[in-house]
C-alpha cells in the first residue's frame, strides 16, 4: 500500500528540527542538572546518580506522587463513565447539536490560569455562587482554603467541568459513525439497549474512546495551572501534586539538580504508564 | 426519549453556571462584589472592561497572546502538512519511531521544560519575544497536528496522487493546488486545535516573556497580587479571554468530533 521512498525525511525534516529544537537541547540541559551539584556562579560539580536516589527515597516525592495518581485516578473514573453516558443521550441530529457541541467544548478553549481564577471566585465562601449556596442555603461548612477535602472535592470538580467535554466529543464522534442498519438490525433480534451498548457502540467508540483516556491520564497526570490558582497545592500540602512540587523545588527553592532528577523520574512515569494504557487497550487489535 | 435529553442540558447547565459567575462578577463595582452575595449585578456597570480597553498594559496582554497564537498556529499547520504527508503515503527508515516520538512530546510536563526553555531561548537572544513563545509551543502542538492531518490524510486515495502526477503536474503543485484543498476539513481542525493549546497554554508563555510579549495571563497574574482584590476586573478579563476561543470554535463546529475521530493512536 504505502511505498517505500527514503526521500520522505525531507518532507518530515522541518518537523523534526523543530521539535528536537524544543525537546532535546532542554531535556540535555535537564540530563545535565540531575547528574551535578551547583552553588551558584554556573560552578558544577559532578554528582552521579546521588540526586535519583535521594528522589526516589523521599517522603515527600512519594506523598506527591501518591495525591498524583489518586487525582488522575479520580477524575479518569468520574470522566470517562459520564462522558460516555452524555454522548450517549445527546441527539444524533438536528438544529440543537452544533449548538450543544460548541457549549460544551467552552470551556476547554478557556486559558488554564483563567479556569483557575474563574473557579477561586466561584468558590468563594460568602461571594461565591457556589460557595454561598453550600454555606448559606445549604448549611455546609465548605471553604477551600481551609478544609483540605473540600480542596480536594473542588479541584476534581473544577476538572470534570473543564475536561468531560473532551470524552463528550470523542465518544459522540464514535457513536456517529454507526450506520442506522446497524441499530434496525439490533431492534429486529430484539437486543436490549445492554447488548447494543456492550456489543455495537462500545466497539465502535473504542478507538476514540483509547484517544480520550491517553490524552486525560497525560493532560491530568501533568496539570499544573489550574490547581495552583485556585489552592496554590494547600492547604497545608494537601493538594500539592507532581508538577506543583516540581515547581516548588525548581523555582523556588531552586534547587536544580533534586529537581531536575524528579523532572526525569516525573517523565519516565508518565511514558510507562501511557505506554501500558496503550498496550492494553490495543491489545486486542493486535491478535 | 424526553428523559434522555434531561442530562445534555442538565451538563449544559452546569458547565454554564461558574462561566455565568464570571460574567456577573465583571459587570459588578468592587464595592458590589465584597459588599455581599447577588445572584445579578445590582449596579451594572461598564467601568471594568473601560479600564481594560483604556490600559494599553491590559489590552496590549490580548494583543500579545493573540500575536503568538497566531504564529504557532501558522508555522505548526505549515510544517505538519509535508510531514503528515510522508507519513500517510510512504515508508522510510524510522518512520514508526518517529510518529511515536514525536506524539511522546505530548507527553511531557511543560513545569519539567519551564527553566530549561527559558536558557534555551534566552542563550539563543529571543527571549521576550512573540517567536519564542510561538515556538515553545510546536513542541506540543506540531506532533498533534501531524497527528490529527495524518488521520485525514489517510483517507484520501493514493489514485488521486497518481492521476496528477500522470497529468503532468509537479509535486509542489500538486500538494499546493490539489492535495491540500481536498483535506481543508483536516487543515481548519489541526488549526483549531493549535489555536485552542496555544491559547490556554500559560506555564511556558509567562516564563519566556517579560515586557514586549507578556500575555494576557502574565497581567491577570499581576492584577491579582499587586492591586489588592479587584474581582471585577480579573473577572472582567477572564471574560474577554473566553472570546476569542467561542469565535474560532463555531467555525469548525461540524468538524470538531470528526477531527479526533479520524486520527489514529
Amino acid at each position: 500500500m504505502k511505498t517505500e521512498n527514503q526521500k520522505a525525511w525531507f518532507f518530515v525534516l522541518p518537523v523534526l528540527l523543530l521539535v528536537a529544537f524544543n525537546a532535546l537541547i532542554p531535556m540535555m540541559t535537564v540530563v545535565n542538572y540531575s547528574v551535578q551539584e551547583t552553588f551558584g556562579d554556573n560552578v558544577f560539580f559532578w554528582q552521579g546518580l546521588d540526586w535519583f536516589e535521594q528522589i526516589l527515597r523521599s517522603d515527600r516525592f512519594h506523598a506527591a506522587l501518591g495525591r498524583q495518581f489518586l487525582f488522575t485516578f479520580l477524575i479518569l473514573v468520574i470522566e470517562v463513565p459520564l462522558g460516555i453516558a452524555i454522548a450517549l443521550s445527546m441527539p444524533r441530529k438536528g438544529i440543537w447539536v452544533p449548538v450543544c457541541l460548541v457549549l460544551m467544548a467552552l470551556p476547554m478553549l478557556i486559558p488554564w490560569n483563567v479556569v483557575g481564577a474563574m473557579w477561586n471566585i466561584f468558590t468563594l465562601p460568602d461571594i461565591g455562587l457556589l460557595g454561598y449556596f453550600l454555606n448559606h442555603v445549604m448549611g455546609i461548612d465548605y471553604d477551600m482554603t481551609q478544609d483540605p477535602l473540600a480542596a480536594w472535592i473542588t479541584i476534581v470538580t473544577m476538572d470534570v467541568w473543564h475536561w468531560t467535554s473532551l470524552v463528550v466529543l470523542l465518544s459522540y464522534a464514535g457513536l456517529v459513525s454507526i450506520p442506522d442498519a446497524y441499530y434496525q438490525a439490533a431492534k429486529i433480534d430484539g437486543a436490549s439497549n445492554w447488548a447494543v451498548f456492550r456489543f455495537i457502540q462500545l466497539p465502535k467508540m473504542k478507538t476514540v474512546l483509547t484517544i480520550a483516556i491517553l490524552l486525560r491520564f497525560m493532560d491530568s497526570f501533568n496539570i499544573y495551572t489550574e490547581p495552583f490558582v485556585m489552592t496554590g497545592g494547600g492547604p497545608g500540602n494537601s493538594t500539592t501534586l507532581l508538577s506543583i512540587d516540581l515547581v516548588k523545588i525548581a523555582l523556588g527553592q531552586f534547587d536544580l539538580g533534586p529537581a531536575a532528577a524528579m523532572s526525569l523520574i516525573y517523565f519516565a512515569i508518565t511514558l510507562l504508564v501511557s505506554w501500558l494504557f496503550y498496550t492494553l487497550m490495543t491489545k486486542d487489535d493486535l491478535n | 426519549m424526553q428523559k434522555r435529553t434531561i442530562v445534555p442540558i442538565v451538563y449544559i447547565l452546569f458547565l454554564m453556571l461558574p462561566i455565568y459567575w464570571l460574567v456577573a462578577m465583571s459587570f459588578k463595582t468592587t464595592n458590589e462584589i465584597l459588599a455581599g452575595f447577588s445572584l445579578f449585578p445590582q449596579t451594572f456597570t461598564l467601568e471594568n472592561y473601560q479600564t481594560i480597553f483604556t490600559d494599553p498594559t491590559w489590552y496590549w496582554g490580548y494583543i500579545n497572546s493573540i500575536l503568538y497564537v497566531t504564529m504557532n498556529t501558522v508555522i505548526s499547520v505549515a510544517v505538519s502538512l509535508p510531514a503528515a504527508y510522508a507519513f500517510s503515503r510512504y515508508r522510510f527508515l524510522g518512520d514508526k519511531q518517529l510518529f511515536f516520538w514525536l506524539l511522546t512530546n505530548r507527553m511531557a510536563p511543560a513545569a519539567v521544560f519551564a527553566l530549561p526553555f527559558f536558557q534555551l531561548y534566552s542563550a539563543v537572544g529571543l527571549f521576550d519575544t512573540h517567536l519564542a513563545v510561538a515556538l515553545a509551543h510546536c513542541l506540543f502542538n506540531i506532533p498533534l497536528a501531524v497527528w490529527i492531518l495524518e488521520g485525514f490524510m489517510r483517507g484520501i486515495p493514493k489514485e488521486l496522487d497518481e492521476t496528477a502526477f500522470v497529468d503532468g503536474y509537479s509535486f509542489p503543485r500538486f500538494f499546493a493546488t490539489i492535495f491540500v484543498p481536498s483535506i481543508k476539513a483536516g487543515v481548519g481542525v489541526a488549526a483549531f486545535f493549535c489555536f485552542m493549546f496555544s491559547w490556554v497554554e500559560m506555564l511556558l508563555a509567562k516564563t519566556l516573556t517579560a515586557v514586549d510579549a507578556k500575555p494576557i495571563a502574565a497581567t491577570m497574574t499581576k492584577t491579582a497580587s499587586s492591586a489588592g482584590y479587584e474581582l471585577g476586573l480579573l473577572a472582567a478579563a477572564g471574560t474577554l479571554t473566553i472570546i476569542p476561543g467561542a469565535i474560532v470554535i463555531w467555525f469548525v463546529r461540524n468538524y470538531i468530533a470528526k477531527g479526533f475521530a479520524m486520527g489514529r493512536v
